[in-house]
């Protein structure tokens, strides 16, 4: 069982571990009592002294956490900055960075901005780790809405927005070559093939045996069903849990049709382990999933592959798959505060930082007008694909939701009852936020 | 499950050592004036940290740790130096890292237990009502924003300090102090890309300066202006207009929204308190840490999510620790045995063999062995061409996990074993086979009893370890499957992933209480190996 540690055990820790230290320089003999004494020395010393905490603040003047295979992007702007400002600015890689930085931020020896995805905000925000952003309309009129949206909470913009990402519809394009309106269109050019047994299935949305609610989301949209209402400002309502509604249990019958007991489409056997083997290896037609399996998709398939927003029913609504942006957030108790927010208010917040940072990662801008210059159709795709989706609800309510919604369709995936199924996880989530 | 084992095993064998008496007798006669070299350094050094530290500890207000790190410098000092206490010598150095690395935690565990630290509860109330207000705060229709230049009537560290503003749609001057704001004349003051680099009577910060002077306690934290509209504080280095309709009022301890004349007082709501409102609208979800007493073992016992399903967890996790050392302690023994007889060729070949699920990272083979049990694309079902869905079906899984359980843990209960037949002497099994005792009664009569003397000990720890094997479940099934009526519970769930789960669950942490559950499951594990120690005990009675 891991338990976090405050600030002042973890001080205290080091100061008793320099003392163990120095037993075991004790006991050992003179030879390592210079040694242990160092060590000592290091452990206890004020700056250095939450050593035992796993991720460190570096010591530049401003220290940036992200997600380590973003930082080599985040360091070419960073650098910018820095030259610009006259000071040092370091990137640092981490992994797990939200629970990290929640604890380090709270101990007082976290980053002053921290690099992330849209919905961590509920959560920092519910332990006062970052602050809002003041910037001004016009300078939000520059980024996508759907993004901005996003990073959004409680009518106060936390995060500066430079990438968007959502799942797509990827097709090999031998089974599946054109651009599909439905998704029974998308399941019906593939089936010929299944029948003929050149193909495992037509499509793959994972769900694995715990079920997988991020995947599921364009398809219960289409069929009208949805998870948080939003208010009069547009902010997701927790008190509006929308599960249990007619239409999102009309929307898990329509599901439910697609399943083990239905077409036999959606499979509990395809699940976040072997649904990009399947794909690659040439065994569905088309494969619902985000941008992190392009570079594997190339390599298999080389041109041989489509990409498409995740089309909804037939007759039905289109599909809104969640949304997510990444972005840059100021510290709550960042060291430095002034540097952290002139870098997310200015330094980042301009065309030429977000052109760097989409060069370098080849990932869907949030700015419009970087947009205007991609040239590659994936970028492209992807970024529609973004824009029609709804932000994933930051709400720490949304923590309570994941789980229980994905085991509902995985159990509505195997046969369960639809209505029956969606009335016990709505009342098992809604005591979960009442229990919050 | 095998590294703790070893370890465990190496510190029994060490501990079953005798101590070199002789051959220490012996040094103290001819190095004792090293010997007492040493001892001044290295009582000396430990002094000397103390003191070192002392002020620290003396500044944060740390008496506890003070008093502490004092009581051991005595201790130390009392036992080394002095020529009596020759015992203590021995057991001091164990002794103190006994309640370091376990007495200390459990009680840190339990302090954490009777709190409610977690998501949303990790500040105090001072800095919780602060972040609300601050959250609410926005530009107004018709807010100006400014370019900063930061002057100082004195020198540059001494203050006191003047915001020098430009109004970014009008250009106009002004100067901000917390009195409030003033224009100046912007003939007086000289703009360069858009900011104020000069002004008379007054010595410009520069940027890391800003900075600096912004961190907490500097004379900047909080540095704002008063304006009609609400004030204008530092944006990096910028200014904006704010207004926030949030206010506190510290005697009547509520948060009056100023535009809607809502009052917010702190609701208790589970563990902890929400400012709220008269019709029930919480103002934010942020709340603060407090001392809850024993309510975190009291909901332990009976919020009724939990002890619905306990029984049936907690007789699942004694079934699978069970039968997670009965299987892998059979299998071990029994290829132990066989592998023993003089008669086999290739010993040391079939040993290497069977030892190489232990050589593989357990992480690793567990989620290769997830994939086997896939129901359509797994390697198991697929080879024997069946059509159990291993993952899906509680019993199945539960089956999965013993056999995945059984393939990491018997090789190590093969190791043991090899190693204790091998210590058995054989003149027992010969004399045994002169008095005409068969294979199978020297086995289960000599044999059997023999080992067990030495293997019990490990048994019990092995089972220990079992009862808390969170990777070989977690890994495998995540605690799964599960049914739509009881997401908290699956089906394979142990008490340990249960209430990881619970405690952690998508995302919210409740730290105090997981602390709490990790106090009831200490002691759980621990009446139950103390009870099978008491039965080994008799064990070593018959051997």
């Amino acid at each position: 069982m891991r338990t976090r540690t405050t600030r002042t055990t973890v001080r205290s820790f080091a100061v008793v571990a320099s003392v163990s230290f120095l037993l075991t320089g004790c006991s050992g003999g003179g030879g390592e009592t210079t040694s242990a004494d160092t060590t000592a020395t290091t452990a206890a010393a004020p700056a250095a002294g939450e050593s035992a905490a796993p991720a460190v603040r570096g010591d530049e003047d401003l220290i940036i956490w992200a997600e380590p295979p973003r930082v080599e992007y985040i360091q070419k702007i960073a650098d910018v900055f820095a030259e610009e400002n006259g000071i040092t600015v370091g990137v640092q890689g981490i992994v797990n960075p939200r629970q990290e930085f929640i604890t380090a931020n709270s101990a007082g020896n976290g980053p002053d901005v921290i690099a992330g995805a849209h919905d961590w905000i509920g959560q920092l925000v519910q332990n006062g780790a970052v602050d809002p952003l003041q910037l001004s309309p016009d300078d939000l009129a520059g980024y996508s809405e759907t993004a901005v949206d996003a990073s959004t909470y409680e009518s106060q913009l936390y995060a500066l927005p430079y990438m968007v990402e959502s799942v797509a519809l990827y097709c090999n394009t031998e089974y599946a070559p054109d651009t599909y309106a439905s998704i029974e269109d998308v399941v019906a050019a593939g089936q010929p093939a299944v029948d003929a047994g050149t193909l495992d299935l037509p499509l793959i949305l994972q769900q694995g045996e715990l079920g997988d609610a991020y995947h599921m989301q364009p398809l219960f949209t289409s069929a009208g069903g949805y998870i948080f209402g939003r208010d009069a400002e547009g902010n997701y309502d927790p008190t509006d849990l929308g599960l249990n509604k007619p239409e999102s249990i009309a929307a898990a019958e329509k599901i439910a049709s697609l399943g083990e007991t239905g077409a036999d489409t959606i499979r509990r056997s395809i699940s976040s382990d072997n649904y990009l083997s399947l794909f690659t290896e040439g065994r569905a037609a088309c494969m619902v999933s985000g941008p992190w399996a392009l570079p594997d998709v190339q390599e298999a398939l080389g041109e041989n592959y489509s990409i498409q927003p995740v089309p909804g029913f037939a007759g039905m609504q289109p599909a809104q798959p969640f949304m997510g942006s990444q972005g840059f957030m100021v510290a709550s108790s960042g060291e430095n505060k002034a540097f952290a927010q002139e870098f997310v208010a200015n330094g980042v917040n301009n065309e030429e930082a977000m052109q760097i940072l989409f060069e370098a990662s080849n990932q869907p801008p949030a700015m419009v007008s970087v947009r205007e210059g991609v040239t590659d159709e994936d970028v492209l795709t992807f970024a529609t694909a973004a824009d029609q989706g709804a932000p994933m609800p930051a709400l720490p309510a949304m923590a309570e939701v994941f789980a229980p919604l994905g085991q509902a369709w995985s159990a509505i995936v195997g046969g369960a009852d639809p209505t029956e199924t969606m009335n016990q996880t709505s009342e098992t989530i809604s005591q979960a936020i009442a229990g919050q | 499950m095998d590294q703790r084992l070893t370890s465990r095993a190496e510190k029994k064998s060490q501990q079953a050592d005798p101590p070199g008496q002789i051959s220490a007798g012996k040094a103290r006669g001819t190095s004792s004036v090293i010997g007492l070299l040493v001892k001044i350094v290295a009582l000396g050094t430990i002094i000397g940290l103390a003191v070192m530290l002392t002020p620290a500890l003396i500044s944060t207000q740390q008496w506890g740790f003070l008093a502490v790190i004092w009581g051991v410098v005595i201790v130390l000092a009392v036992t080394y130096a002095s020529r009596r206490f020759v015992p203590a010598k021995y057991l001091v150095p164990g002794t103190l890292l006994l309640v370091l690395f376990v007495v200390y935690p459990i009680l840190m565990t339990f302090q954490l237990s009777t709190t409610n630290y977690g998501d949303g509860t990790r500040t105090t109330k001072e800095v919780t009502v602060s972040r609300i207000i601050g959250n609410a705060a926005q530009q107004v229709q018709g807010a100006r924003t400014f370019e900063l230049s930061v002057g100082s009537e004195g020198t540059a560290t001494s203050g006191p300090y003047t915001f020098l503003l430009v109004d970014t749609a009008t250009n106009d001057v002004f100067a901000g102090t917390p009195d409030g704001l003033s224009e100046l004349d912007p003939g007086a003051v000289p703009i360069e890309g858009g900011t104020i680099t000069a002004a008379e009577g007054f010595t410009l910060l520069d940027r890391r300066q800003i900075n600096e002077f912004s961190q907490q306690g500097g004379d900047l934290e909080g540095f704002a202006v008063p304006t009609d509209d609400g004030v204008i504080t530092a944006q990096g280095f910028s200014a904006v207009e704010l207004f926030s309709p949030l206010e506190y009022d510290e005697a009547a301890d509520t948060i009056t929204n100023v535009e809607t004349g809502v009052e917010y007082t702190p609701v208790q709501s589970g563990d902890r308190k929400f400012f709220t409102s008269a019709d029930g609208e919480r103002l934010s979800d942020q709340s603060w840490g407090e001392n809850v007493g024993m309510n975190n073992y009291v909901r332990a016992f009976t919020d009724p999510r939990i002890s619905s399903d306990f029984v049936g967890i907690f007789i699942w996790t004694l079934v699978f620790a069970v039968l997670s050392v009965g299987t892998t302690f059979a299998l071990g023994l029994f290829l132990a045995t066989v592998l023993n007889d003089a008669r086999v060729r290739g010993q040391r070949a079939y040993r290497s063999i069977l030892l190489l699920p232990y050589a593989i990272p357990g992480f690793i083979a567990l989620l290769v062995w997830s994939s086997f049990f896939n129901s359509e694309f797994g390697l198991i079902n697929n080879l024997l061409n069946l059509d159990i869905n291993w993952l899906g079906n509680p019993f199945w899984a539960k089956v999965a996990v013993l056999m995945a359980n059984l393939w990491l843990g018997f090789p190590y209960m093969f190791l043991v074993c090899t190693g204790a037949l091998q210590a058995i002497p054989s003149d027992y099994k010969e004399a045994a086979s002169l008095d005409g005792a068969t294979g199978w009664t020297n086995f289960s009569k000599i044999t059997f009893p023999l080992l067990l003397v030495a293997i019990a000990p490990l048994l019990v720890s092995a089972f220990a370890f079992n009862f808390n094997n969170f990777n070989a479940i977690f890994l495998l099934t995540e605690g799964g499957p599960f049914s739509p009526d009881n997401p908290t519970a699956g089906g394979t769930d142990i008490l340990i992933s249960y209430t990881y789960r619970l405690a952690f669950g998508g995302g919210a942490q409740q730290i105090g209480f997981a602390s709490a559950i990790s106090v009831i499951l200490f002691i759980i594990t621990g009446v139950l190996a103390a009870l099978q120690f008491r039965a080994t005990r008799a064990l070593e009675e018959v051997g």
